[in-house]
Order: structure tokens, then C-alpha cells, then sequence
């Protein structure tokens, strides 16, 4: 009926309308699949279910158990460790990284495309590749320190705990450089030549025009890199789970691999939960100090207005 | 600053530099970028080096390990004709192209709306969009496994096209904002005027604008979903429907005695893939990545 039709076209003509009918299948897929799941995790962690046993509600028990024990205190102070080094090594080594890219330079946009490799591919599969460079019998690393004459044993990279700890932060930098790297380059490349010109006329050195013009302006973008990778870092799963699955003695356990061998293999998906819940206030914390942190920085010094 | 600065002509930002010897810029710029470059591409180079080594150079101390002698297809075969790799490559191809399409076309209309359309509340729900793309995989693959699990989806390949979206959708729903803001309002409303409804507009004129956005997305999308490993480890347990980084790293890895040969092969060739789209796509690539975060 004309009618009828009509007051439905006319229903797709107001914004509103058409808005929550756009937004549908995205709202549908992100709730069902991110909202409820989120919600549910939470509940989780204060139950006691089991993988194929539903669980009743047993409030704090898993916090507190997971508070006295040592495992999960051990793989706190893991994550915090590995997070802390690998991003402040990752910040350091991806500016200047970016730098050099951003010098005047042949072959320039397919280095940049090279450097971005690591970033690509999937890191299960690199971390196989490290897995093997750090094989205790078999390391190219060591053959070719042992044929320098450095060291008269094979390293053991992955077996002793603090072996594995940098070994596994070093994948860790080797994977997160490249996005470091690429995103502060782009930042790099909006700030006008004419800023250095002017810092050269009047006498500034390249570090000085480093820290006074290229920095502050570089803030804002450092801000969001660097918070995206905390957030990946505090996160990361697959690496651990390749190279060391959490050992030897859980000097390499992170709260996500933690959570996985409890919930999964483990069978205690209450208590998995839990692990992951606990990780939620460390994230905003990152998340805020980072982010506002350096972000008022830059308001203060006038570029807020990105 | 928009998305569209990241695929500008790159500044030159040193305009001085001709006044810098060249001595200077091998130790200050050449020295290090090889290293770096050396540090970056070496796992790669390994990779390649084992695919085609025989076993007997593999576990030998003797002689040069950085190049093979003797080159062999052996471990390549092995894994193409006595593993379930193929099965892998083919799941991990059509979960990613089917995850990735579906999260374009909600992520399409979805920006659209937040953006243009501009219906009530749709600044808060584009805030909570960039929140939803901060949720970790790791804090939400239990519940997701409990729900798998009660939806009978547990072990099938449709548990990991749904579940990729929620990853997905809030990252290509906040990229292609960026690329939708470019284009001029004025656009629209002669539409508009003409007659044209919301729908065509969508598809006849924004669209068409956002291509590069797009393919940027679709691009990283598909890297995305390509190398997801926790819910492929978590969601499916049979052989068969597993993806490649779950399969090479569960199933090839077997025993005492690794088989590092077939091993790297399966490394090497689940990487190809994605570095060749990569390689074609470069600039959509780095727009995409760049795009996402400097919003």
C-alpha cells in the first residue's frame, strides 16, 4: 500500500532511524561477542566453574587464593617486568629507528616496507624461527659467539629463568619495533622542514633540535604508539606460549599464559577468569598514565589540537 | 590530523642534510640501519636457510651454518604431503577472507552511520568503538570459550569467523571513520537534493571515495585474523579445521626429536602469504596502521 510504503521510506529518512538500522549487525555481533563476554568474564572470576561443570558463586575465593599464591604473584611480577623493559627498550630503539628512516636516503620506501616485516607475519610462526635461534644445542647465536671465542658452552637461552625472561623480551622488542618504528615515522614526516631550518639559523645542534623541536611535537603521537604497546605487551600471549609455555620454573608465566593454563588445559575456568579480570586494572592504569599523562604534557606546550 | 596526511608525500624533514659529509652518514645513519635491518631480517633468512637444509647440515657443528650445501625439498614435502598442512592453509585462507568480509560490511555500515548520519548519541558509541578496540584478546578468550562451547560452535570454523569480528569490526569501524570525515559534506547533500536515497549515497558515492580506506582495512583485516592464535587454540581442537599458526605450533611440534626442518617450512610458507599481500599493498598497509592510531 502506497501508504504504508510511504511511512516506511519516510522512517529511513530520519537520521535516527536509519542510524540504529546501520549500526545493527556491527551492535549485534559486538555485543553478543564483546559486551556479554566481557560481562560474563567478570562473573566467571567469582564462581567456581569447571570446563563441563557449571559453577556456583563463591565471591572473593578465587582472589584470595590467587593473592597467596606464589605462581600467580610470580607471574605478576613477570608480566610487570617484561612489560616495563621490552616497552621502554622498544620506545627507544623504534624513535630511533624512525629517525634514521627519516633521513634523506635511497631506497627509502622499500626499507620501510622491510622494516615492517616482523610486524606482519604471524608471530607464532616468528616465534618458532626464535624458538629454534634459541635452541640449546643447535643456537646459531651460540655457535657464532663460541666460534668468536666468547663463550667455550652452548647458552642454555630458554632454561634458566633469566635467560628465558630476556630472551623472551628480546622476540618480544624484535616483534614491536617495527610498529614503533613505522607510526612515529609517520608522525615524523607532518613536521614541517621549515621548524629544523629555523632551529639551524639559530645555532641549535641536532640534539638540541631533536629535544626542542622534533619531541614536543612527536608527544601526542608517542602518547597512543606507546599505549598500544603496553597494551600489546601487558597482553602478549603467543610468543610465551611458543618459545617457553610459561617455564622453566614459571620464570617466563605472564597473567594471559597463566590464565590459559589454568582455565584451558587446567580445567578451571573460574579461576582462568579470575587471572584475566586481575589484568583489567593494570590495563586502564597503562592506559591512563600514558595516554593522559603525556597527552597533557603536549596541552600544556600548545599542540593539543592534533 | 587525518588519515589521508599518511599517504601524503613524506617530508623531507633534514633539509640540511647535504651539509653532512658522507663519511659521517655511513657511521651516523648506514652502520646502524644495517644492523638494524640485519637484526630484523635474520629470523626470516633462518627460516628459509632450514626449510632447505638436510638434516645431517641441520645437526651439524662443523662447516658454515649460514649457508645450505646441498639443498633439499625433503621437508617441504613432508609437510605438504605427510602433514594436515594444506587443511590448515586452506582454513586459515577461508576463515580470514569470510571474518574479513563480514566485518567490512558491518564496519562500512556502522562508520557510515557514526560519521555521517550523525543519529543521537552516535559520538558516545563512536568513543566506545575505540574502547572495544583496546579489549585484549587474552581477558576475553574464556568467556568466549563458555559461549562456544553452549552455542555448539565448539571445534567448527564458523566459532572463529564470528568471534574474529569482535577484534575486527572495532578496528575497521574506526579506521574507515577516519577516511569517511575526508569526504565533503557538499557531496552528500546535492545527492540529497537530487533525490537520492540514503542508501544509494552509501553505495554510489561514498564508497566509490573510500576505496583506499577500504583496502586498508580489508588488507589489515585479513592480516589480523590470519595470525590470530588464542582463540584458534582455544576454540577448535581437531586437526582439521585448525589454522596454520595453531596447527604448525600444536601438531608439528612432536616428541624429543623436533623436526626443525619441516618445522621452519611450515613457519616460512604460513608467513608468505601475508607478506606478499603485504608487499603488494605497502602504502594501504602503513596508511591503515598509521590511520589507526593517530586519530
Amino acid at each position: 500500500m502506497p501508504s504504508a510504503s510511504s511511512a516506511f521510506s519516510r522512517a529511513l529518512d530520519n537520521r535516527n532511524v536509519l542510524g540504529l538500522l546501520f549500526m545493527l549487525p556491527a551492535a549485534a555481533l559486538l555485543l553478543l561477542f564483546l559486551t556479554y563476554p566481557l560481562g560474563l568474564g567478570t562473573w566467571l572470576g567469582f564462581t567456581d566453574t569447571k570446563i563441563g561443570r557449571a559453577g556456583a558463586w563463591i565471591g572473593l575465593e578465587n582472589y584470595e587464593f590467587l593473592w597467596s599464591d606464589a605462581v600467580t604473584r610470580l607471574a605478576l611480577f613477570n608480566t610487570l617486568f617484561y612489560t616495563t623493559i621490552a616497552s621502554v627498550i622498544k620506545f627507544a630503539l623504534g624513535l630511533y629507528l624512525a629517525l634514521l628512516l627519516n633521513k634523506r636516503l635511497p631506497f627509502k620506501a622499500f626499507f620501510r616496507a622491510v622494516v615492517l616485516l616482523p610486524f606482519i607475519v604471524p608471530t607464532a610462526l616468528s616465534a618458532l624461527a626464535f624458538w629454534w635461534i634459541y635452541d640449546s644445542q643447535f643456537s646459531i647465536i651460540s655457535w657464532v659467539l663460541m666460534k668468536m671465542g666468547l663463550i667455550h658452552r652452548y647458552i642454555d637461552f630458554l632454561g634458566d629463568p633469566w635467560n628465558a625472561r630476556f630472551a623472551t623480551i628480546a622476540a618480544n622488542i624484535w616483534r614491536g619495533v617495527p610498529f614503533v618504528a613505522i607510526t612515529l615515522l609517520a608522525g615524523l614526516q607532518t613536521i614541517s622542514p621549515s621548524y629544523y631550518e629555523a632551529a639551524s639559523l639559530d645555532g641549535a645542534s641536532p640534539w638540541q633540535q631533536f629535544r626542542h623541536v622534533t619531541l614536543p611535537l612527536l608527544t601526542p603521537i608517542i602518547a597512543v604508539v606507546m599505549t598500544f604497546s603496553v597494551l600489546f605487551t601487558f597482553t602478549d600471549f603467543q610468543l610465551i606460549y611458543v618459545l617457553t609455555r610459561g617455564g622453566p620454573l614459571n620464570a617466563t608465566h605472564l597473567m594471559a599464559t597463566l590464565s590459559f593454563q589454568r582455565a584451558i588445559p587446567g580445567g578451571n575456568l573460574g579461576e582462568g577468569a579470575a587471572i584475566a579480570t586481575a589484568m583489567v586494572p593494570f590495563l586502564l592504569a597503562a592506559i591512563l598514565i600514558s595516554y593522559y599523562g603525556l597527552q597533557r604534557r603536549a596541552w600544556q606546550q600548545g599542540t593539543a589540537d592534533k | 590530523m587525518t588519515t589521508a596526511d599518511a599517504t601524503a608525500q613524506p617530508i623531507d624533514s633534514q633539509g640540511m642534510n647535504y651539509l653532512v659529509s658522507l663519511p659521517r652518514r655511513i657511521v651516523t645513519i648506514y652502520l646502524p640501519l644495517g644492523a638494524f635491518l640485519f637484526v630484523l631480517l635474520f629470523p626470516f633468512y633462518w627460516m628459509a636457510m632450514t626449510t632447505f637444509k638436510p638434516d645431517e647440515e641441520l645437526l651439524s657443528h662443523e662447516g658454515n651454518p649460514f649457508w645450505v650445501k646441498n639443498p633439499t625439498l625433503a621437508h617441504v614435502k613432508k609437510l605438504l604431503f605427510d602433514t594436515p598442512y594444506p587443511d590448515w592453509l586452506w582454513n586459515t585462507v577461508l576463515i580470514s577472507v569470510v571474518s574479513t568480509a563480514l566485518s567490512l560490511f558491518c564496519s562500512v555500515l556502522a562508520a557510515y552511520a557514526i560519521e555521517r548520519l550523525r543519529y543521537r548519541g552516535s559520538r558516545y558509541v563512536g568513543a566506545s568503538i575505540f574502547l572495544a578496540y583496546l579489549v585484549p584478546p587474552s581477558i576475553l578468550f574464556i568467556p568466549l570459550a563458555t559461549m562456544v562451547y553452549q552455542l555448539n560452535l565448539f571445534d567448527t570454523r564458523l566459532a572463529l569467523i564470528l568471534t574474529y569480528p569482535t577484534f575486527l569490526i572495532p578496528f575497521c569501524t574506526w579506521l574507515l571513520m577516519g577516511y569517511f570525515k575526508t569526504i565533503p559534506f557538499e557531496l552528500e547533500e546535492c545527492a540529497l537534493i537530487d533525490g537520492a536515497s540514503r542508501l544509494q549515497i552509501l553505495v554510489k558515492i561514498v564508497l566509490p571515495l573510500a576505496v583506499p580506506g577500504l583496502i586498508s582495512a580489508g588488507i589489515f583485516a585479513f592480516t589480523l585474523s590470519w595470525n590470530e592464535f588464542i582463540y584458534a587454540l582455544t576454540f577448535v581442537s581437531s586437526s582439521e579445521v585448525k589454522t596454520v599458526p595453531v596447527g604448525v605450533v600444536t601438531e608439528l611440534v612432536e616428541g624429543d626429536v623436533y623436526h626443525w626442518g619441516s618445522l621452519m617450512a611450515g613457519a616460512l610458507f604460513g608467513s608468505l602469504p601475508v607478506a606478499a599481500l603485504y608487499s603488494f599493498f605497502v602504502e594501504y598497509y602503513v596508511s591503515g596502521l598509521t590511520g589507526a592510531v593517530k586519530e
